[in-house]
């Protein structure tokens, strides 16, 4: 069965407080990276006859369209 | 009155909730399941607070697919109260019935403290008994509270008074250090267009008693029983 990657991802100009968080750690831990930033990554095995309603899936569910956004990626079947 | 509560796996003031309306105003309660599909001879919902479904996904994601939903907005839309407490309040925004989102507080700690908020609106059941401008003093309880929401969202419910509560300091002045996580406009409540669907974070069940320090958070509970009885009349068809 095929399967899809969705990556949910904060749009840019929402707070990353994980995101900065994390950076605050690097930065902690000798690593002075400039950005971070903290998402989600969902994987679905998908029957091909709902692949068209994954950004469906999304829109209503698996990301918040008010902040996120996501890219949605055809996988290799994961074992 | 009958008051429905909720319960959602993982909620965890479902029991406080049914104590005051029972123990405190005398109201009879039911409890809800979430995989119930029927509010039949409910006169007022309150979504509890708590964890729902472990705050996978995003706090209140997965409780707003509950079986129960459907129901729900069906008495939403009907004009029945709902009233959605920390918790309650990101399931409402998660299923759409409340504009805005609840994120991250903005300094990243769970905040646990008692809060002052200002009444900025009188329509709704839950405030209807209020005084606009009056303080009350509530308790927060939550990691993710900071109220957001496109600033054209945010200007359309300040200007259709949708804005029921905002973080104050105990004189009722809002200012920055009163805003506990954040929240855009210092938001600690919000309605939907009817007013009778409200959402906010504080927990007005644990400030319905002295001895737990305030009983201002009874008062809304109040507000909603005198509103429900008030409109009994008129339900009935009576004309007066």
């Amino acid at each position: 069965m095929p399967t899809v990657r969705i990556t949910v991802m904060l749009k840019p100009g929402v707070l990353d407080a994980p995101g900065q968080a994390v950076r605050a750690g690097l930065h902690a831990l000798g690593y002075p990276v400039e950005t971070a930033r903290v998402g989600k990554v969902i994987e679905l095995a998908v029957p091909d006859a709902l692949r068209a309603q994954v950004d469906e899936m999304c829109e209503r569910f698996l990301a918040n369209p008010l902040i996120e956004a996501w890219t949605v990626e055809e996988r290799e079947a994961v074992r | 009155m009958t008051w429905g509560v909720v319960v959602f796996p993982g909620a965890n003031c479902d029991r406080d909730c049914a104590h005051v309306l029972r123990a405190v105003l005398g109201a009879d309660v039911v409890e809800v399941w979430h995989a119930d599909r029927a509010l039949d001879g409910i006169d007022a919902l309150v979504l509890p607070g708590g964890f729902s479904y472990g705050d996978y996904l995003r706090s209140g994601a997965v409780a707003a697919t509950a079986a129960i939903m459907p129901a729900l907005r069906a008495f939403a839309a009907a004009g029945g109260p709902v009233l959605g407490i920390c918790n309650g309040f990101q399931i409402l925004t998660e299923a759409r019935l409340l504009p805005g989102v609840l994120m991250r507080n903005r300094s990243l700690r769970f905040r646990c403290h008692p809060v002052w908020v200002r009444v900025e609106s009188v329509a709704t059941p839950f405030t209807a008994g209020l005084r606009a401008g009056e303080v009350l003093q509530m308790p927060i309880a939550h990691g993710e509270g900071a109220y957001l929401a496109p600033p054209e969202t945010l200007d359309a419910l300040a200007a259709a008074g949708r804005i029921v509560f905002r973080y104050c300091d105990a004189r009722g002045r809002v200012v920055p250090a009163a805003n506990p996580n954040g929240s855009a406009a210092a938001i600690a409540g919000v309605a939907n267009a009817a007013g009778n669907v409200v959402g906010l974070m504080p927990h007005p069940e644990r400030a319905s008693e002295a001895l737990l320090g305030s009983s201002d958070g009874r008062r809304l509970f109040e507000s909603a029983a005198a509103w429900v009885a008030s409109r009994r009349p008129a339900a009935s068809g009576a004309a007066r």
